[in-house]
């Protein structure tokens, strides 16, 4: 095994796995190249969505391969962390708005 | 912080620099050469479509010394054009086809007879373009310059790598960022930038890292709309510029570890759309010393025209220039990656 899970260099290898399942690949990536094209969205505003996103899956891939997309879409360091705090705000609210379950729990079990 | 040359780094030898971006490391070694791919797309050997613009660089003395700057400028570069140089320049020019005449360096500003040449190229009718620091008219010295360069129609072309301080003040150093909005505001009294002046101001955008430049038209619109709401600051046009790998850029490119990741980029992003219109296509570069390049990046690796075209404007002949096949290298791929890259900003 690899001394580590994760290789900067393993992104570049990403096409590869249409290897074992070509069919399934070539329908993913051309999905994949599909959403990022300009259309009702912006190829630059999905750009930061992705980056918001790579932020919440936690992918190290997507953060890199994201970072450096949205400073070659033109945005600057402040614009990328708000992106960064849109996806913590929303990860946080999904916690703590579960908190609202657990006091109907309580006030359930409760006199 | 001091230039390359006079810190006696190995990266001030041209030699060096294209050792680094030819030979460096098996990585960087197989990427595929510039020549080949432009014999792909039948572009090799690449020739020109004819001069348009002649581009002086009048000296690499600067008063500021930026992190990526690929003249490895500064203030202790003491290579200044003579007058001697700057006559046969005008000699060259005249009657010539030429239309524009690009000033860059350094600080062309700084060369001490820079008032002179404007004036005498103005005679000759020629569009000027000066490609400003900013900063350098903020002193004393060249605060009456503005004016001067006004009074003679003269574009300004001048860099702000971005429009926050902060990544600004990160490639030029620390101060940059509040000077410039402090010169630009005063270009804009005096009438650049506004409609109806035909003064034009343009700004340079370019990257402060290891990426390719965004979309010049909509990156346009956020220098636009963020200059004029911090600091009501017009301007004409935003040019993006891809920092070629050589000199300072290829310094921080190596001591950052992004060389290998760069330089394939540059690579798999080569546009044969870019390769068509290359600015050394309908350029030509004259250094300090008089002697003939295919454009300011290879002035700053020492490649001279070659192939028989005449290598000094004492022997300028724009036939046997226009006909020329022009010196390419690894380094070239930085203007043909992505919507390309040239001194007039993004090329497709």
């Amino acid at each position: 095994m690899d001394k580590t899970y994760y290789n900067p260099d393993d992104l570049k290898k990403f096409g590869d796995v249409g290897e074992f399942q070509k069919e399934l690949a070539d329908k993913f990536f051309d999905y994949y190249g599909t959403v990022f094209k300009d259309s009702a969205l912006s190829s630059k505003e999905k750009a930061l969505i992705a980056l918001a996103v790579a932020h919440t899956v936690q992918c190290p891939y997507c953060i890199d391969a994201y970072t450096e997309e949205s400073l070659e879409k033109g945005y600057s360091e402040e614009q990328m962390m708000e992106a960064v705090h849109v996806a913590t705000a929303i990860r946080g609210g999904s916690s703590l708005v579960h908190g609202v379950q657990m006091m109907n729990k309580v006030d359930k079990l409760t006199m | 912080m001091k230039s390359l040359i006079a810190q006696s780094h190995s990266l001030s030898n041209p030699k060096k620099q294209l050792d680094v971006i030819n030979n460096q490391n098996d990585r960087v070694k197989n990427l595929d050469k510039f020549e080949k791919k432009l014999n792909e797309i039948g572009l090799y050997p690449l020739k020109p479509t004819g001069i348009e613009i002649f581009q002086i660089n009048v000296g690499y003395m600067c008063n500021m010394t930026c992190k990526h700057c690929h003249v490895d400028a500064g203030p202790d570069r003491k290579e200044i054009m003579s007058r001697e140089t700057l006559e046969h320049c005008l000699r060259a020019l005249d009657h010539s086809e030429i239309t524009t005449v690009d000033l860059t360096g350094g600080a062309p500003e700084m060369n001490p007879h820079f008032r002179w040449f404007v004036d005498e190229v103005s005679k000759l009718k020629k569009h000027i373009i000066v490609r400003s620091n900013l900063t350098i008219l903020d002193t004393r010295k060249f605060e009456d310059l503005p004016q001067f360069l006004a009074d003679r129609s003269v574009e300004i072309t001048c860099s702000l790598p971005f429009y926050s301080r902060r990544r600004t003040d990160a490639q030029r150093g620390e101060g940059t960022y509040d000077k410039s909005m402090k010169v630009l505001k005063l270009l804009n009294d005096i009438g650049y930038g506004k409609k109806g002046t035909g003064l034009v101001l343009n700004l340079v955008y370019n990257p402060v890292g290891a990426f390719l430049p965004p979309d010049q038209e909509s990156l346009k619109k956020d220098y636009k709309k963020r200059l004029w709401d911090d600091h009501k600051i017009l301007f004409n046009d935003l040019f993006t510029i891809t920092n070629l790998p050589i000199s300072r850029y290829l310094n921080f490119l190596m001591m950052s570890g992004n060389l290998e990741e760069y330089m394939e980029k540059l690579v798999t992003s080569f546009n044969p759309s870019a390769a068509m219109g290359v600015m050394c296509r309908n350029t030509i570069s004259i250094g300090w010393d008089g002697n003939l390049y295919d454009c300011d990046f290879n002035q700053m690796l020492k490649l001279k025209t070659n192939h028989g075209a005449p290598d000094h404007i004492k022997n300028w002949d724009l036939e046997k220039l226009n006909s020329r096949e022009i010196v390419v290298n690894q380094h070239c791929y930085g203007c043909t990656a992505g919507a390309g890259s040239s001194c007039g900003g993004a090329v497709t």
